[in-house]
């Protein structure tokens, strides 16, 4: 796929969202000479009483930008597919008592999916995005590398692209760091060059986790309890909780700050402890369930590589050995905390991002950790 | 690449005669048409030739003429005009499920203030039944509003003959027949109409105008309270270098009517031949007699409209669906809905193709080829 033809002879399709990165994305695209499309994408309905929603705004943003460019612009509406892909998927992680990573799959099922075979039905022969993350070209595939803003490197939501997606990937501003896109952006007078990044999960956006999760789940309070049966305190719902958690548990008193250590879906009972290194946060192994690699070369049984067990977390040495049915053996070489199942685990050969899988169980020595989840 | 706007429906180009009209009116009529010296009433009088010319090309008198800033004001006005100006008669208004939002939105809000609202349902070819309307008609029934032509797939209503049966009734009789001017011939007498809306950016005029044609006699509340412009029905400044424009792109449509038609019957047929030549799967929606010409609304079998008109788009083709997207979200066309029903596939692959002037066969022929290959490219 060592690319000969002319720019302007390839079509890139950018995935405009309306904020800095993808804006940046698509003006360097344009810059470079490609027949660059923007597109944007609709994925929530979060239309409020008025009729007013944020997608609107964002979409103006879009526009905007677009014109400011000189590139075409359309949307598209995958509410649909996100709601049944990823929506539910999220839901039911919830319920089963995990924590999932709804833009892992987003990504996985959405963007560079759904999204992407829109692109391409419309003669594109890329789709590109602002994501911190890079492809090369190496021995006839595509590698994802991580991207050069090591702090905001994106490869851990993007680590369940395959070899046939990556084949058709843009990532135009993996190669620079954030305050360059900025700066990028301001010297181009984008719209979008001081508005803020978002954050959190999209469809929740800056609103509160626990109002939104309550109006899809049942909040079902319980107690809190030590190890030993000691009650702490009532939580409001063992879903709003995650393992290694400090905030929100409002237990106070003498010694170390209290921490989430693990759930008893059964009892509905939330398992608290003292102390940020609380022996029982700490972990040494996992298995993972629908591992997925970006390359189509055989995997050899048992490697080592780095792994990464949340974003924007360091690398861990670790050695994977592959199971049957997707699944994989991941052996840490020291005690990692904080381990939580629906997670994803993605693995790394220095800059290069491997794949990965979501977390399923956690062991400590061997011995199954049932308090996780 | 050569782009080819079938889109004239959505909006049209201004005609060049028009374009010279309200340039001319810019630089030399400044007044005030209200005012009292020699430059309000040289505006006044080229207003009044304006009113003039839109009056008679339905058969109306000048004072009829409430010029209004585009069709959904004259929509609104009407409804809303008559609807407040009558509620001592009766509270009742029928409608259909296919109007344009202006109207519907307008019998929505109605309803909230305590109107009751009758919307006619239509056949698969988008037209309304004339038993089911005698059913729905009541002693107090105030007001009637139906769409002359659909401005999504062309269907005509039975205009004149509802207007025959309103003849001894107390409702109101309003048509909005913004689609259809300027391609059919309209008489106010003929159709019985006694409210008609029509705006000029669809037949080659500038955008920001209308009128609501008013019958003499007939009650309707003001909308907009301030001077006393258009007799007090609509109170603002006219604009008259927009007037004027308006003014000169009907006289230039009601002189080319059945030309007009004739050409448009032909892009049809052209559009039509080239998807049955090309062996592509698709269906007319619409009535096979009752129909405004210039529009052309298909179904293509195993489409999605939404890279239909991207791909469209990008060959240059410029067309519509009925489905409102902005910012991405998908209303399905309330037309359609109501012609095939809700989750029907007609929803999710039709396309509006619309003509207008600046078209010849050859670009017809040209967008009807593109369009077959999207359609072989894409259809699964």
């Amino acid at each position: 796929m060592v690319e000969t033809r002319d720019p302007s002879q390839i079509r890139v399709v950018v995935g405009m969202s309306g904020g800095v990165d993808s804006s940046v994305a698509a003006y360097l695209l344009k810059k470079q000479g490609y027949d660059v499309i923007g597109i944007f994408m609709k994925n929530w309905d979060d239309t409020d009483e008025f009729g007013v929603c944020t997608a609107t705004e964002d979409y103006d943003d879009v526009i905007k930008v677009c014109n400011q460019i000189g590139i075409p612009y359309y949307a598209v509406n995958f509410e649909k597919q996100y709601w049944d892909k990823v929506f539910s998927y999220f839901l039911e992680e919830y319920k089963a008592g995990r924590t999932p990573n709804p833009d892992v799959m987003c990504n996985k099922e959405i963007k560079f999916k759904a999204f992407l075979e829109h692109a391409l039905k419309l003669g594109a022969d890329y789709l590109a995005t602002g994501h911190y993350a890079r492809v090369e070209e190496r021995d006839g595939e595509v590698v994802m590398l991580r991207g050069v803003d090591n702090n905001k490197d994106q490869t851990y939501f993007l680590n369940q692209l395959s070899q046939e997606q990556l084949k058709h990937v843009m990532f135009p501003i993996g190669n620079i760091e954030k305050k360059e896109v900025r700066k990028i952006a301001e010297e181009a007078g984008l719209a979008t060059a001081k508005k803020k990044d978002s954050t959190g999960i999209c469809f929740i956006g800056e609103r509160n986790f626990k109002e939104f999760l309550s109006q899809y789940l049942p909040a079902q309070p319980g107690k809190m309890e030590t190890f030993d049966g000691k009650v702490m305190g009532q939580h409001d719902g063992l879903m709003y909780y995650t393992i290694g958690q400090r905030h929100g548990l409002g237990i106070g008193g003498e010694g170390e700050p209290w921490f989430v250590l693990g759930k008893d879906l059964d009892r509905n009972v939330l398992y608290v402890g003292q102390g940020f290194h609380h022996e029982s946060l700490y972990s040494t192994s996992l298995t993972a369930v629908k591992m997925g690699f970006t390359t189509n070369k055989p995997k050899e049984k048992v490697f080592n590589c780095t792994a990464k067990f949340r974003y924007r977390q360091e690398d861990t040495p670790v050695e994977v050995e592959l199971l049957e049915d997707g699944r994989a053996q991941i052996t840490f070489a020291e005690p990692v905390r904080a381990i939580t199942p629906g997670q994803a685990v993605v693995l790394y050969n220095g800059d290069e991002c491997l794949g990965g899988g979501t977390i399923d169980e956690v062991f400590k020595d061997s011995e199954k950790l049932t308090y996780v989840g | 690449m050569e782009s080819i706007y079938l889109d004239h429906a959505a909006t049209s180009p201004m005609h060049p005669d028009v374009i010279i009209e309200i340039h001319k009116a810019m630089e030399s009529v400044y007044g005030n048409p209200s005012s009292i010296h020699t430059a309000g009433r040289a505006a006044r009088k080229v207003l009044d030739n304006a009113r003039s010319t839109l009056a008679k090309a339905i058969g109306a008198k000048e004072n009829e003429i409430i010029l209004t800033s585009g069709g959904t004001e004259a929509d609104n006005t009407a409804i809303f005009g008559t609807a407040y100006a009558n509620r001592s008669k009766g509270k009742h208004i029928i409608t259909t499920q296919i109007e344009h939002h202006a109207v519907l939105n307008a019998c929505e809000k109605l309803e909230k203030e305590g109107f009751e609202v009758t919307y006619l349902q239509v056949d698969r070819t988008g037209r309304i039944s004339v038993d089911e309307f005698k059913k729905a008609l009541r002693d107090d029934t105030i007001l009637v509003t139906l769409m002359y032509g659909n401005n999504e797939v062309g269907t005509t209503q039975p205009i004149a003959e509802i207007g025959q049966l309103l003849k001894e009734h107390q409702a109101i009789f309003h048509t909005d027949a913004v689609q259809a001017f300027g391609i059919e011939k309209l008489n106010v007498d003929e159709l019985n109409v006694d409210l008609l809306s029509v705006s000029s950016h669809k037949l080659n005029g500038p955008k920001g105008i209308g009128f609501l044609y008013q019958r003499t006699g007939i009650p309707l509340a003001a909308t907009f309270y301030g001077g006393s412009q258009e007799k007090k029905r609509r109170a603002g400044t006219e604009n008259v270098p927009a007037a004027v424009g308006f003014a000169k792109a009907v006289e230039i449509a009601q002189n080319g009517l059945q030309e007009k038609q004739k050409t448009y019957q032909r892009y049809r047929e052209i559009f039509i031949d080239v998807l049955k030549s090309e062996q592509v799967s698709f269906e007319v929606n619409g009535h096979e007699s009752y129909f405004l010409p210039h529009v052309l609304n298909i179904s293509f079998k195993g489409m999605e409209v939404e890279s239909f008109l991207v791909n469209l788009d990008i060959e240059g083709v410029f067309a519509s669906s009925g489905s409102a997207c902005t910012a991405g979200s998908i209303d399905p066309s309330h037309v359609l809905v109501a012609m095939f029903g809700a989750g029907t596939e007609e929803l999710r692959n039709s396309i509006r193709f619309s003509f207008g002037i600046g078209l010849t066969e050859e670009m017809i022929k040209a967008a009807a080829i593109k369009t077959a290959k999207i359609v072989k490219r894409l259809a699964n």
